[in-house]
């Protein structure tokens, strides 16, 4: 049976063209034709107008803006990542500022007109693409903290057969048993706090059947990553996340089982 | 950060009072909150906002049916979460049954002191925890890093237990989010936010988890700390952009033996309540009483 159409999906690159460099190059072998980027491009890594080479102005990458992009475009104080806890905050803060003063203004400008959603029809189902949620940008979804009556009510609220998230940084997918899902790809950024250094990814495989969502999983020279981050004076606690592969920081925000997995 | 403006609600409280209330629309049922216990409580703390104690039964322990009811009505509605609070839900008989079937539905929040958590039950809980598809979250209550700090508000020798109960609770492989009610101003300062983090770390808590909430002077509180001043009302108007998603009661209910509520602050002001059950009470609200004040100065959340 052959693929018609095959897509990949990623979210959160948080300044980490090493990675994103490596995802398109992998995914496009494996027979990607679009890429979709939910959103997120600044925060945590180095150099952030490295990225931008990579996904503007493509014809087949398509970027949504996540709340990380409403910030640094409209040059606010903040991410509004959706952090309560103070210690979260001041290391959000620590990479908002930064990305925010490395950042060029024209791309600036560009992430402030990005659209916030995307919607489709691939092989007969209603698909929606949002960063946090379809009603808030920054709303977290976590697997664990997620009822299958409220994914339910969701799908319907928003008319959608599968909705991509992003913006918590651990993937997952939920299958309802109507056959609905909800899917959050995770991030390319940093590691998903599984002790290991890879990142996550989508692809999304349109055949005669229908479609099909395989998750993927993402090597890159996190080594690099690192050193260029001890470059530019970012957080050792940052450093070592990328080293490790735990979180080091904003834990609090973490639903109880997925708290229970990492050492921190 | 969100800067509010405190001198505008005083200078202004003349001016303010012929305004009318805020109103605030219902979104969804993100969040259900059940009165287990209703205001039975082991503690009479001094800062409780609804005036819990082992002899006020104002709200009655609810029975099992009426919380089958509520939660199966709340998974029609799509509900997100579920917590548990009261009074002290471990003083429920059948504590363990409800906590099952609402983990069949959805994520459970439990409220507690702790001090009824024994072996056997943070045994229980613990296996629970892992087996369970949705997270089982425990909050347990307290109010100092010293026993004279805590007892001082929650009674005396509660420190020594409630730190057991937290102890066995980390010990059977659930990690509690300590809640701190911030009575002592200083606890809410990020120097006592990390008093409280080495205190809970040398006890061999390697993982600590802290939520801080500012106390509500309703109920026993008022008696304690003082009500509210007559400027601190919320008005049309005062709402921030965005405010209503930050504000629980946009997305939340409450549902006791005695009706449903719009939060779980306001069980005891009669005015509040929506009506028997919780369909009565999925409609916006108005933003009338003084607590209100406080959830939006404080930005305060009940969600853990």
């Amino acid at each position: 049976m052959s693929n018609l159409k095959t897509h990949c999906i990623f979210g959160g690159i948080y300044n980490n063209y090493i990675s994103l460099e490596a995802l398109l190059e992998k995914a496009s072998k494996e027979g990607a034709d679009t890429f979709f980027c939910l959103g997120d491009i600044g925060g945590f890594g180095p150099h952030p107008d490295r990225v931008f080479p990579f996904i503007k102005d493509k014809e087949d990458v398509f970027v949504m803006q996540g709340n990380y992009d409403h910030s640094i475009g409209n040059r606010l104080d903040d991410c509004a990542c959706g952090y309560v806890d103070p210690k979260d905050q001041a290391f959000a803060q620590i990479s908002y500022d930064y990305t925010l003063q490395n950042t060029s203004d024209v791309n600036k400008d560009w992430l402030r007109d990005l659209p916030t959603n995307y919607r489709f029809n691939w092989g007969g189902k209603n698909i929606l693409m949002a960063h946090g949620s379809p009603r808030r940008t920054n709303e977290f979804l976590w697997e664990s903290t997620c009822s299958d009556t409220f994914i339910s009510y969701l799908l319907t609220k928003n008319e959608c057969d599968i909705l991509f998230v992003t913006h918590t940084g651990i993937p997952w997918i939920r299958r309802l048993d109507d056959g609905r899902m909800l899917v959050n790809v995770g991030v390319i950024g940093r590691p998903p706090n599984d002790g290991s250094f890879d990142v996550d990814y989508i692809l999304v495989h349109e055949d005669e059947k229908g479609l099909s969502v395989e998750a993927k999983r993402l090597s890159y020279d996190y080594e690099r990553l690192a050193k260029e981050m001890e470059d530019e004076n970012l957080p050792d606690e940052f450093v070592e996340t990328v080293r490790t592969g735990w979180w080091t920081t904003c834990l609090e925000v973490l639903p109880s089982k997925e708290r229970d997995i990492g050492p921190f | 950060m969100v800067e509010i403006n405190f001198d505008h609600f005083k200078n202004n409280a003349k001016e303010r009072a012929a305004l009318p209330s805020p109103f605030l629309p219902f979104e969804h049922l993100d969040t259900l909150w059940l009165q287990v216990t209703g205001t039975v409580c082991n503690l009479a703390c001094l800062h409780c906002f609804i005036s819990c104690g082992p002899k006020n039964d104002s709200h009655p322990v609810m029975s099992k049916t009426q919380i089958f009811d509520a939660l199966e009505e709340a998974d029609t509605h799509g509900v997100k979460e579920v917590y548990f609070t009261g009074g002290e839900p471990f003083m429920h008989d059948d504590i363990k049954e409800i906590i099952l079937r609402t983990l069949e539905i959805a994520p459970l929040n439990i409220l507690t002191n702790g001090i009824l958590i024994d072996d056997e039950m943070a045994t229980w809980l613990g296996r629970t925890f892992r087996k369970s598809k949705y997270s089982l979250d425990i909050r347990v209550s307290m109010d100092g890093i010293t026993a004279e700090e805590n007892d001082a508000i929650r009674g005396r020798k509660t420190y020594g237990k409630i730190i057991c109960g937290i102890l066995r609770l980390w010990e059977a492989g659930i990690n509690p989010v300590i809640t701190v009610t911030t009575c002592h101003d200083e606890l809410g300062e990020a120097e006592g936010r990390v008093r409280f983090i080495e205190m809970l770390k040398s006890r061999g808590i390697s993982k600590p988890r802290l939520k801080f909430l500012s106390p509500f002077k309703i109920g026993r509180e008022e008696h304690r700390g003082g009500g509210y001043e007559v400027h601190e009302i919320l008005k049309e108007g005062d709402l921030m952009e965005d405010e209503s998603f930050d504000l629980q009661c946009s997305s939340c209910r409450m549902v006791t033996a005695k009706g449903a509520f719009p939060c779980p602050i306001l069980i005891e002001v009669e005015e509040a309540r929506m009506g028997d059950g919780l369909s009565d009470s999925l409609d916006g609200i108005l933003l009338d009483h003084p607590a209100c004040y406080t959830c939006h100065v404080e930005g305060v959340t009940c969600r853990t």
